[in-house]
């Protein structure tokens, strides 16, 4: 078996194989599957705590101080310190409160996020399931969160919840829209919706380059809109600290309250990755045209390590504005999209339609 | 069989929140009752008392000198100007002239607390408003002033510089030059404050128009301070009653028209500048000689009645002493510029959004402990 960091389909074929050769074709399946959860949900994990020592890296960055610094060199194991206190904390009660959708909240919305987390292609041959409806199945798991968070608000039995959960679902619902627009824009470029097929029509240009204007104003107007779908700031009003306390997980405590605030790190995740794959060539290095020995040390870096590393980028400017931006008000944020957004996305798709029936992208 | 009628809620039924007395945006143990429709405030009510700890009922069994450690935990932003209020109200009583050192001591000393109090101002403002990161900035700047405090009055927050005929101790030497440095350092980082918050989009969007008080309204309602200033209320003590070194300075009254949330933010950043304009004139010549006034150990007000209201960072602070010849008051009052300013609450916010409820009563600067007493 032959096994290269460019290219892991042959090593996931060698495992087939291999599994297929020992036992029943259904058992190896199932095992497969074992495998990839826990593949999947390590790596879940992992970047769950990493985002959230990043973000306080990057917000101690942006506030002039220096983070997390005494567990482990550098503060890297304070997450860590954190997640464990939170195991240990009491699940507290709610008096009234609906006691099955209470503990089920939590549960739906890291599903949510972890059932996207399987759709995506992290490197050539590394991608648990290619759908070839990528695009819309990420949009439809993404936008299951939404309820976990409505029921974390309407279960908790408090007043603050039940505004932030009432929140949320305005603008969650309100923002499917543009994220879907936007993603639409560039399915019409690349003509599937297959995540494989629109990172391998990239090879020759990331499509944020190749889309001219319009790809651009999709790329702005998604990573506006998803971010608002991921209840992150300055469109964090579901859970507006100054105003609401803490929105709909205002009642949690202990490791559901972790639940919730590590599925708003992997959402992050999920949508720079989503933003990475379409707009920013998923896995494919940067590569200019004409410059080959600039193009050859460029190939030479992994695609995971360049999936990572867009993927990285990306989450460094969401979180710088979340950082610097102070929150906007429920109807400006709903003007936002239904009077902006919306008309500037349907005018968007047109213009790609026509460029790409006139064939004027490259 | 009985049927057990389900009572359902009406379609106009308010839903009642009650933000606080422990809440993120009430900068301390404020409660309001907000009655919402949807996201829409109604109406708010806001009940007090939480930290009502009889100040004034306190002063009644305390001499002069120690009630001055009181008015430090009045409005703990604006401590200095609080003592400086008590002060100059013991001084005309007795008819003293302080020297013309504690009175240029007092007002760089007060104009530094402005400044403070601003800054912590601007911080929480932005947090209110979700934008985090203006607290570090703000207090980083804070914490500059806070060191020149400890030199010289050995406090940090609660300095109770002040007593009656003067100041507790001298300055200390290195003050002119640490004032000076921390001057010169903030006029080089004062634009990072706009540039964070006051030029932001979202920010203008969310403050411009907010809460309005027209003039009529801020006088009728006693609006005074920043507060008063922005709906166009003329109301500096500092420009129309002059008291210490103000005669000897020449600054601007920062007066706007809009009077919304934007405005009154709007006055107290150009008043953080005017302060620094105040030190700037008068640091450079504190007069030499004592630093007090030649005092009895006690101190005894001739039988009368005396006021003194001085301008604290939110507002005219008032002190109306009552003596009857004793060495302890017979009764005080102190107008505190935080009460008035909370009454027009509920005719600012009502119609508007929870968030600009926050808006609001973050544009106020309130300090609870100075509400309550």
């Amino acid at each position: 078996m032959e096994f290269s960091i460019y290219d892991f389909s042959s090593f996931t074929a060698w495992i087939d194989q291999s599994l297929r050769a020992s036992m029943s074709p259904g058992l190896a399946v199932a095992i497969e599957m074992l495998i990839i959860g826990v593949v999947i949900l390590i790596f879940y994990a992992i970047v769950g705590l990493f985002l959230v020592y990043a973000e306080r890296k990057v917000c101690a960055l942006m506030q002039n101080r220096l983070g997390p610094n005494r567990v482990g060199p550098g503060g890297i194991f304070q997450t860590i310190a954190d997640l464990v206190k939170l195991l240990f904390v009491e699940l507290v009660p709610i008096k009234n409160a609906d006691k099955i959708l209470f503990s089920l909240a939590p549960y739906i919305v890291i599903i949510a996020s972890f059932m996207a987390m399987g759709a995506l292609p992290f490197a050539k041959g590394l991608h648990a399931i290619d759908l070839n409806i990528g695009v819309f199945y990420l949009m439809a798991v993404s936008s299951m969160g939404v309820v976990g968070v409505l029921l974390a608000g309407w279960a908790s039995n408090n007043k603050y919840s039940l505004i932030g959960a009432m929140r949320s679902g305005a603008q969650i619902v309100s923002y499917e829209l543009s994220v879907g627009m936007s993603l639409v824009t560039i399915v019409v470029l690349a003509g599937t919706m297959q995540l494989s097929e629109i990172v391998q029509a990239q090879q020759y240009g990331w499509f944020i380059f190749r889309g001219h204007i319009p790809a651009l104003i999709a790329f702005v107007i998604f990573i506006v809109a998803s971010t608002a779908e991921t209840n992150r700031g300055p469109f964090d009003l579901a859970e507006a600290e100054s105003e609401l306390t803490a929105g709909f997980h205002t009642e949690y405590s202990g490791i559901r309250f972790a639940f919730f605030f590590l599925a708003e790190y992997i959402n992050m995740f999920i949508v720079a990755a989503i933003a990475t794959t379409v707009f920013f060539g998923g896995w494919m290095p940067f590569n200019v045209y004409g410059w080959e020995g600039f193009n050859k040390v460029m190939n030479l870096i992994p695609p995971f390590i360049w999936f990572l590393g867009k993927t990285g980028a990306l989450i460094f400017l969401i979180m710088w504005f979340k950082w610097t931006f102070p929150r906007l008000r429920i109807d400006q944020l709903l003007t936002l999209e239904w009077k902006y957004f919306l008309p500037i996305n349907i005018i968007n798709v047109l213009i790609m339609a026509l460029i790409v029936l006139l064939g004027w992208h490259w | 069989m009985e049927v057990k009628e389900k009572k359902v809620g009406l379609e106009n039924e308010e839903y009642i929140i009650n933000m606080g007395p422990q809440h993120p945006s009430t900068h301390g143990v404020l409660r309001l009752v907000v009655a919402l429709k949807g996201e829409i405030v109604q109406r708010v009510e806001p009940h007090i008392g939480y930290i009502h700890r009889g100040i004034e009922k306190m002063c009644e069994n305390l001499t002069y000198q120690q009630i001055i450690h009181l008015t430090d935990r009045m409005d703990y932003l604006s401590a200095h100007i609080n003592n400086e209020a008590v002060c100059l109200a013991v001084e005309n009583a007795l008819e003293i002239e302080v020297p013309e050192r504690v009175k240029y001591i007092r007002t760089i000393m007060s104009e530094l607390t402005r400044i403070q109090s601003h800054q912590l101002f601007w911080a929480t403002f932005g947090m209110d408003l979700g934008g985090l990161t203006c607290f570090f900035y703000g207090l980083r700047d804070r914490e500059k002033i806070l060191d020149i405090f400890e030199e010289s009055c050995g406090g940090r927050m609660i300095v109770s510089y002040n007593t009656p005929g003067g100041l507790m101790n001298d300055i200390h030497p290195n003050f002119q030059n640490r004032v000076k440095e921390f001057l010169k350092y903030f006029r080089g980082v004062i634009h990072e404050y706009d540039d964070l918050l006051t030029g932001n989009v979202i920010f203008q969007e969310r403050s411009k128009g907010m809460g309005v008080m027209t003039l009529e309204q801020a006088i009728a309602w006693g609006l005074t301070g920043p507060t008063g200033r922005a709906s166009g209320f003329s109301c500096d003590i500092r420009k129309h009653n002059p008291y210490s070194a103000y005669d000897k300075v020449t600054f601007r009254e920062i007066l706007y028209t809009e009077g919304d949330v934007f405005h009154r933010y709007l006055a107290r950043m150009e008043e953080m500048r005017e302060s620094m304009n105040i030190i700037d004139q008068l640091i450079d010549n504190i007069p030499e000689g004592p630093y007090t006034a030649k005092m009895k150990p006690v101190i005894k007000l001739p039988e009368g009645e005396y006021f003194q209201s001085v301008e604290t960072a939110r507002g005219e602070l008032g002190v109306y002493i009552v003596s009857d010849g004793n060495k302890n008051p017979f009764r005080v009052k102190f107008r505190s510029p935080n009460f008035v300013n909370l009454a027009p609450l509920n005719l600012m916010a009502s119609g508007s959004k929870i968030a600009d409820l926050v808006a609001i009563g973050g544009s106020l600067d309130l300090i609870i402990p100075d509400i309550d007493r």
